[in-house]
């Protein structure tokens, strides 16, 4: 391999895309960590404290493309305090320094700036791609910045972040030489738009295939976009609402006709179920479809839509489908590999909801499933057994069961039998969420079988500290362990310190783990930040060891203790 | 500091039946809650039936207590509070916080006020009582402040001495005042709120308390 020129290497590790073939290419010699680090354009970073920029840049100088992860996953769910970090600014501000040709930013739970959206249109000239996950902290002023300064942006994705809305014209900015938007997302936007000047902007973008539209986009509008873009792939659909008997609905119908390229479709943000036959003439080829946002829909029109949608391969939908609508699914979707089924009434008695029987039927009709995510009422070890037999690809098992310590609910007996057949079947799995009422033993079968295990999340379980230690000792790969409501305590955090390492994170909130067991963990292991959460400074003050700790969150890191953490968080 | 200690004095006004323990007890929750609930704006017993009151609320721990494995920490406050139901822990069940807002029920409802150049809109569910609304409407139109609402019912123009009667229009088309019903029935049945000059409805005989003075 040594007497091949580097350009040669080069071209060959070219072919290599993945990060973790390149990881492992890197670790081969000298000359191949350099050959690599040198060629890199694409960089992932899970945990934006474990690295800093500057480092980043030193081995990775002609990096164009990154992907930055802030907060722990847990703050998704209102667990984690404002303000608790995860600011893109520092990281904009010295890659903007040492003039890194950055095409591409991916962030997830992030808080980015206006500021620092007006340094990346500023900075980086070939800037192409901004796509935003979950984050929080900037307006529509930071957006206007975007539109009007990165003269060849083709992807401007919003997904579910919290944006002020200046209601400002940041459409406008968007220059009429821009001709090169790809895809645009802005479906989380919640203030009015320039109707007139969306229309302009998609009439003079050719290669847009992928468009999502807020609530505020009108059908009237979206029967005119559709006009001038029927070559799009993925649409997001604002408002769905119209007299059928009109002029504008009988457009639409001839317009979405012509929209053979259609593969995708989401939103619906605003619906009125009579519009929906509109879009049957679609569905026979969609491959994706999002109903999860879509309000309102009676069970008995989302089942009389799906069936028209024999090519689905992800579906996303509320629970007032129901058992029989999932029945529906299960056999009109045979090619189904995603399914995730959201709450509509999250804290409601359920009226609307599914139970074990949707997901049994779904199991029978889709062999090809392999990422679930399922919100339930209810749920039995032999429904999970069934599905463990049936589905044996399972990638993601995500289960929650709306009453977290709900046993079997027609044995009373506790879930472990069911998660531990799904575990035992699917030896691929890397993704499992559990609820339901749980003792040691899932935790014992999770330890035993599930050697692809990377990220396990649970809540209100177990039994004793020897939960956890059966997860610690028997994943061997695990990466991400976030519990919460678990009587796990310094016992099982401190019996295998060095695995923390192999992690990228470990959360526990409202466990019995003490400030005496983070400070010896801390003491212990110098390159993870081990960072506890206390309110108004009360644990530095507090010398009493035995208090146990409300949110520990501890994570591998090369750059020591982050210099940003608010008063409330104490790294140790 | 000076904020936080304000604020913890205000609470403890608002919520008389509290210990000061229970109420500075430190805990995460949704901004704008009350200290009496745990989590989130809505009992799981509400949810359940409005009739049933405050007993529901024992009642549903009870249940949740005979549950095997029911293992919730208080981690700051002694044990003397009941463990609220798992349903509405903090972080449970795990929805992401935009997909919850997203799918929260909206009631966008006009309202007029006479004298007023243009009419605003106001999203019911946004709040949980008829103090809320009007302290809320007080903000959108600075021409009125409501007055000792609770005992009396009054809106007034305090510059110009006008008294506005808050009226709304039901599913039935019927033009009715605002109060007499419980907060979530209203919300169901209105269609739009207007202000209308307690002068322009003496002559239709509605019994009006005597005025009150200026707004607080």
């Amino acid at each position: 391999m040594n007497y091949f020129p580097d350009e040669v290497m080069e071209h060959v590790f070219d072919f290599v895309t993945s990060n973790r073939d390149r990881n492992a290419i890197s670790l081969v010699c000298k000359l191949w960590y350099r050959i690599e680090r040198l060629s890199r354009q694409r960089v992932f970073i899970g945990n934006c404290y474990a690295i800093s920029p500057e480092r980043l840049i030193a081995r990775f100088p002609g990096v164009k493309s990154i992907t930055l992860k802030g907060k722990p996953h847990f703050a998704d769910f209102n667990l984690v305090p404002h303000d608790w970090g995860g600011h893109v600014y520092p990281w904009i501000e010295v890659l903007a320094r040492s003039r890194v040709n950055l095409e591409e930013l991916r962030l997830k739970r992030m808080v980015v700036t206006d500021e620092g959206l007006e340094l990346i249109s500023r900075s980086f000239v070939n800037f192409k791609s901004l796509v935003l996950v979950t984050c929080e902290g900037f307006t529509t002023d930071g957006l206007a910045a975007i539109a009007a300064n990165c003269r060849s942006l083709k992807e401007l994705d919003l997904q579910e972040n919290e944006v002020e809305d200046h209601r400002g014209q940041w459409l406008n900015c968007f220059p009429e030489s821009c001709t090169s938007l790809v895809s645009l997302n802005f479906a989380c936007l919640k203030g009015d738009i320039n109707l007139a000047t969306l229309e302009r902007l998609v009439a003079r973008s050719p290669n847009l295939k992928s468009l999502r539209l807020s609530r505020a986009v009108p059908l009237e509008t979206l029967q005119k976009i559709l006009v001038r873009a029927p070559q799009l792939v993925d649409l997001g659909v604002g408002s769905f609402v119209h007299d059928p008997d009109s002029e504008t609905y009988s457009k639409l119908l001839t317009t979405i006709e012509k929209c053979k390229s259609m593969r995708s479709l989401c939103g619906f943000l605003e619906v009125a179920a009579y519009c929906l036959p509109a879009i049957y003439p679609i569905c026979s080829s969609l491959t994706s479809l999002n109903l999860s946002y879509a309000p309102g829909i009676p069970g008995s029109e989302l089942t009389k839509l799906i069936r028209h949608c024999r090519k689905l391969q992800c579906l996303w939908i509320l629970d007032c489908i129901g058992d029989k609508g999932l029945g529906v699914v299960a056999s009109s979707c045979k090619e189904l590999q995603e399914l995730r089924v959201f709450p509509s009434d999250p804290y409601g008695v359920g009226n609307a909801s599914v139970t074990e029987e949707g997901l049994v039927a779904i199991s029978r009709g889709c062999p090809k499933l392999t990422s679930l995510l399922y919100f339930c009422q209810q749920m039995t070890n032999a429904a999970l057994k069934i599905v463990a037999q049936n589905c044996r690809n399972f990638i993601q098992f995500r289960l929650c069961i709306l009453d977290p310590t709900k046993p079997d609910s027609s044995t009373n007996e506790p879930l472990d039998e069911g998660f531990g057949a799904i575990v035992q079947s699917c030896k691929g799995i890397r993704r499992l969420s559990l609820s339901g009422l749980l003792t040691d033993q899932v935790f014992y079968y999770i330890g035993m079988y599930a050697e692809q295990l990377e990220m396990l999340s649970i809540a209100f379980a177990a039994d004793s500290d020897k939960g956890m230690l059966y997860v610690l000792n028997g994943c061997k790969k695990i990466r991400k362990l976030e519990i919460m409501e678990c009587p796990f305590g310094n016992i099982a955090l401190l019996s295998d310190v060095g695995k923390y390492e192999t992690m990228r994170s470990l959360w526990m909130s409202s466990c019995e783990v003490t400030l005496g067991g983070c400070k010896t963990l801390a003491k212990k292991m110098p390159r993870l930040n081990v960072e506890i959460f206390s309110e108004n400074n009360e644990m530095e003050n507090c010398i009493d060891d035995e208090q146990k700790v409300q949110k520990l969150y501890l994570y591998r890191t090369l750059v020591g203790p982050r210099k940003d953490a608010p008063d409330y968080v104490w790294t140790l | 500091m000076a904020s936080e200690k304000a604020k913890k004095a205000s609470e403890v006004e608002d919520n008389p039946d509290m210990s000061l323990e229970e109420i500075t007890e430190l805990r995460l929750g949704l901004p704008g809650e009350t200290r009496g609930k745990s989590g989130t704006k809505r009992g799981f017993s509400q949810t359940v039936d409005f009739a049933l009151g405050a007993s529901a609320v024992g009642g549903d721990e009870a249940e949740n207590s005979t549950t095997g494995g029911v293992r919730l920490k208080d981690e700051v406050a002694g044990a003397a509070k009941p463990p609220a139901p798992k349903t509405q822990a903090v972080g449970w069940p795990p929805v992401k916080t935009f997909r919850k807002s997203v799918m929260k029920s909206r009631k966008y409802v006009k309202v007029a006020v006479d004298g007023a150049p243009y009419l605003r809109k106001v999203d019911l569910e946004a709040y949980e009582s008829y103090q809320q609304l009007l302290t809320a409407l007080e903000k959108l139109f600075s021409c009125f402040s409501i007055c000792n609402y609770a005992s009396e019912r009054k809106i007034i123009d305090p510059p110009n001495g006008v008294e506005f009667l808050p009226t709304y229009e039901d599913k039935d088309g019927d033009w009715m005042l605002v109060g007499d019903v419980p907060w979530k029935m209203f919300v169901e049945s209105c269609k739009r709120l207007r202000f209308m000059k307690s002068s322009d409805a003496t002559g239709l005989g509605l019994r009006t308390q005597s005025g009150c003075t200026s707004s607080s």
